[in-house]
C-alpha cells in the first residue's frame, strides 16, 4: 500500500489493472507528501518498524517459523552502528553497513542453532539467544548499560545531504524501506519463494521432492535477521539512540505482534500493523490511558474477530470477489 | 528381465513408525525398465515400504540399494537426487502454490527431465491450467499434476502410491496410457495398488505383501492363472 508503490510500479508492467495503478501511485504521492502534514521523526519511526515486521513476516508469515529473538537482530545492529557512528567515526553508510553485518551474522549463527527445532521449541531457542544477546549488552561496556549510547552523530548521505534534517532522513530511510520491502517482494515472488510456501504447507513432502529444507530456512531466517538489523541501524541514526529497549524480549514480541496485526504472509500486512502499533503508542502517550492496555485489548479482538489480521481480511475478502489467477501478493 | 543386474535391491527390510514394527523383513528387487507392482491388503506396509526407500521413515534396518549403493545412511532429502521420485498416495500438490509453481517446484536432480511442453503432451488435462491453484484440480488432475512435477526433475525411477485411488474410470486409464509412454521412454516404476486390473494392465511383475514381508512373487504373464492363489492372499 504504502512503500511498495514507489518500487512496484516500476519493473513489471503485467496485469496491473488502471485501478491498481491508480492506487499505486496514489500511495506514492501520499508517502511523498507526507512529511509536509506529519513530524517527519514520527514516519521515520514508523518506517523503521515496517522494515522490522516485514522482516519478521519473512520467516513467521513466509516460512512458518515463529521467531521471539529477534530484538537481538534489531537492538545488536543499532548499537553496533551507534558505536560505529560515534566512538569510530564512521560514515553513515558504513555505519548501517557493520550494523547490517553484525546482524546477519548473528542471524546465520542462530538460524544455524535453531533451525532444527519446530513450533514452540523454535521460538524457546530464539528466545534464549536473544537473552543472551539481552544479557551482553547489560554487561558489556561499550553499550553504556542503562543509558545506552546517545547522542549519536547523523552524519550525511555520501557526504552530500544533511542527515541532520528530519526531512532529508525521512527520505533517506524511506529509500531504504522501500529497498528492503523490494527485497522481500522479489524473495517471495522467486522459486525461493515457492519453496517457503512449500515447506510451510508440509515440510516432510518438500524433503522428499528433494529440497534441502534447513538450508531453505536458514537463508529465511538470514535475510531476516539482515532486513531486521537494517531497520535497527536506521533507528539508531534517525533517532541517535541505542538502548536496552531495543534488545529487550518485549521488542521481539511487538514486532511480533504488528505483524500479526496487519496480516501475516502477506507482503503490506505487516507495514499496515507497524503503522497502526506505532501510531496508537505516539497518540495514546500524551492520552494517559494505558497503551499495552489497550493494543492488548485490539489484538484479542482482533484475534477474535479477524484472525488473517487488518490487511489479511481485507484482501481475502477482496480475492474471494477475484479470480483466482489474481492471488498476486 | 530377471538376469539383468537390478536397479534397486530390498533385503530384509525392517521398518518402524516410533514402536510399531511395520516392516518384518521385506526382499525384492526391481530392474531397469520394469514395471513391478507391490500387491496387498491395506495394512500390509506397501507405502510405508516406499516411505522406507524415501527416507521419509527413518527407522529402518536391513539394505536398501540403488544402482549398487546403500541409500538408507542418505539424508532423506538427498534420496531424490539419485533419479527417484515419489509420488505418494495424497499426492502432495501444494494448495498455495498454482500449478505452474507446483510443476516447478522440485529442483532438477538429472538430466533428461521432460520439459514443459512434453508433459502437457502427456496430460493434456493440464495445459492452459497454470495459475489454478494445486488443489482446486480434480483427483485426476492433481494425480497427473503429482506424476508431471516428478517426470520434470529428470527422475527415471518413480515409486507410486496408488495413482488411481478414488478416481473415474476413464482417468484410471489416462493414467494406465501414459504409464506405458513411460514405460516406453525406459523408467521404471514400483507401483503400490489395490486396484488388481489396473496393475495387471500395465506392470511386469507383483510382489504380494502381507504384514510387512513379501510372501509371494508372480511374473503378469502368469497372473491369470494364479488367481485363485491371489485371491487367498488379497480377499477378505
Amino acid at each position: 500500500m504504502t512503500l511498495l508503490s514507489a518500487t512496484a510500479a516500476a519493473p513489471t508492467t503485467r496485469s496491473f489493472s488502471t485501478v491498481r495503478l491508480f492506487l499505486l501511485v496514489a500511495a506514492a504521492a501520499v508517502v511523498l507528501a507526507a512529511p509536509l502534514a506529519i513530524y517527519p521523526l514520527f514516519l521515520v519511526k514508523i518506517l523503521c518498524f515496517i522494515l522490522f515486521a516485514s522482516a519478521l513476516n519473512i520467516v513467521l508469515g513466509f516460512a512458518g517459523l515463529l521467531s521471539f529473538g529477534h530484538a537481538a537482530f534489531f537492538g545488536g545492529a543499532a548499537y553496533i552502528t551507534a558505536h560505529a557512528a560515534k566512538v569510530w567515526g564512521l560514515p553513515f553508510e558504513l555505519a548501517v553497513l557493520a550494523g547490517v553485518g553484525f546482524a546477519t551474522v548473528l542471524g546465520l549463527v542462530f538460524g544455524a542453532l535453531a533451525i532444527r527445532r519446530h513450533g514452540i521449541y523454535f521460538a524457546m531457542v530464539t528466545l534464549a539467544l536473544a537473552q543472551m544477546v539481552y544479557f551482553l549488552a547489560v554487561q558489556l561496556p561499550f553499550t553504556g548499560g542503562e543509558d545506552g549510547i546517545q547522542s549519536v552523530p547523523h552524519g550525511t548521505l555520501l557526504g552530500i545531504v544533511d542527515l541532520g534534517k528530519s526531512t532529508s532522513m525521512y527520505y533517506v530511510v524511506l529509500g531504504f524501506t522501500a529497498f528492503g520491502l523490494f527485497v522481500i517482494w522479489r524473495a517471495i515472488r522467486s522459486p525461493f519463494g515457492h519453496i517457503l510456501a512449500a515447506i510451510r504447507e508440509n515440510e516432510q513432502r518438500a524433503r522428499s521432492l528433494g529440497l534441502n529444507v534447513e538450508r531453505y530456512k536458514l537463508i529465511a531466517f538470514t535475510l531476516s535477521a539482515a532486513l531486521s538489523g537494517l531497520a535497527g541501524s536506521l533507528k539508531a541514526i534517525a533517532f541517535q539512540l541505542a538502548s536496552l529497549a531495543d534488545v529487550t524480549w518485549h521488542m521481539s514480541g511487538e514486532v511480533i505482534l504488528m505483524t500479526l496485526l496487519g496480516g501475516m504472509g502477506t507482503l503490506i500486512g505487516p507495514a499496515v500493523g507497524a503503522t497502526f502499533v506505532v501510531s496508537m503508542e505516539h497518540y495514546l502517550s500524551t492520552s494517559g490511558l494505558p497503551i499495552t492496555f489497550i493494543i492488548g485489548t485490539v489484538f484479542v479482538i482482533c484475534v477474535m474477530l479477524f484472525r488473517r489480521g487488518i490487511y489479511g481480511e481485507i484482501r481475502a475478502r477482496l480475492l474471494a470477489t477475484r479470480q483466482p489467477s489474481d492471488l498476486g501478493d | 528381465m530377471r538376469e539383468q543386474q537390478h536397479l534397486l535391491e530390498v533385503s530384509n527390510l525392517n521398518g518402524w513408525y516410533g514402536e510399531s514394527h511395520v516392516l518384518h523383513g521385506m526382499t525384492f528387487n526391481v530392474g531397469a525398465g520394469e514395471i513391478v507392482t507391490l500387491l496387498g491388503r491395506n495394512g500390509a506396509g506397501k507405502t510405508t515400504t516406499l516411505r522406507a526407500i524415501m527416507g521419509v521413515v527413518r527407522k529402518r534396518r536391513g539394505a536398501i540399494t540403488y544402482k549398487g549403493s546403500d541409500i538408507i545412511s542418505l539424508p532423506q532429502h538427498k534420496v531424490p537426487w539419485l533419479g527417484i521420485g515419489y509420488v505418494p498416495e495424497e499426492r502432495g500438490i501444494f494448495a498455495t502454490l498454482n500449478v505452474l509453481e507446483n510443476l516447478m517446484l522440485p529442483p532438477v536432480t538429472q538430466s533428461g527431465g521432460m520439459g514443459i511442453d512434453d508433459i502437457y503432451q502427456l496430460f493434456p488435462n493440464l495445459r492452459g491450467r497454470d495459475q489454478t491453484p494445486g488443489t482446486r484440480l480434480s483427483g485426476g488432475e492433481q494425480q497427473m499434476l503429482a506424476i508431471a512435477r516428478i517426470l520434470r526433475t529428470g527422475a527415471d525411477f518413480i515409486l507410486l502410491d496408488e495413482p488411481t485411488e478414488g478416481l473415474a474410470p476413464v482417468i484410471v486409464e489416462e493414467i494406465a496410457a501414459s504409464l506405458q509412454v513411460l514405460k516406453q521412454r525406459g523408467l521404471t516404476i514400483v507401483l503400490v495398488e489395490q486396484n488388481l486390473r489396473f496393475a495387471a494392465s500395465i506392470a511386469d511383475r507383483h510382489y504380494v505383501v502381507e504384514q510387512g514381508v513379501v510372501v509371494d512373487e508372480i511374473a503378469n504373464e502368469v497372473l491369470p492363472a494364479s488367481m485363485d492363489r491371489l485371491n487367498s492372499y488379497l480377499g477378505v
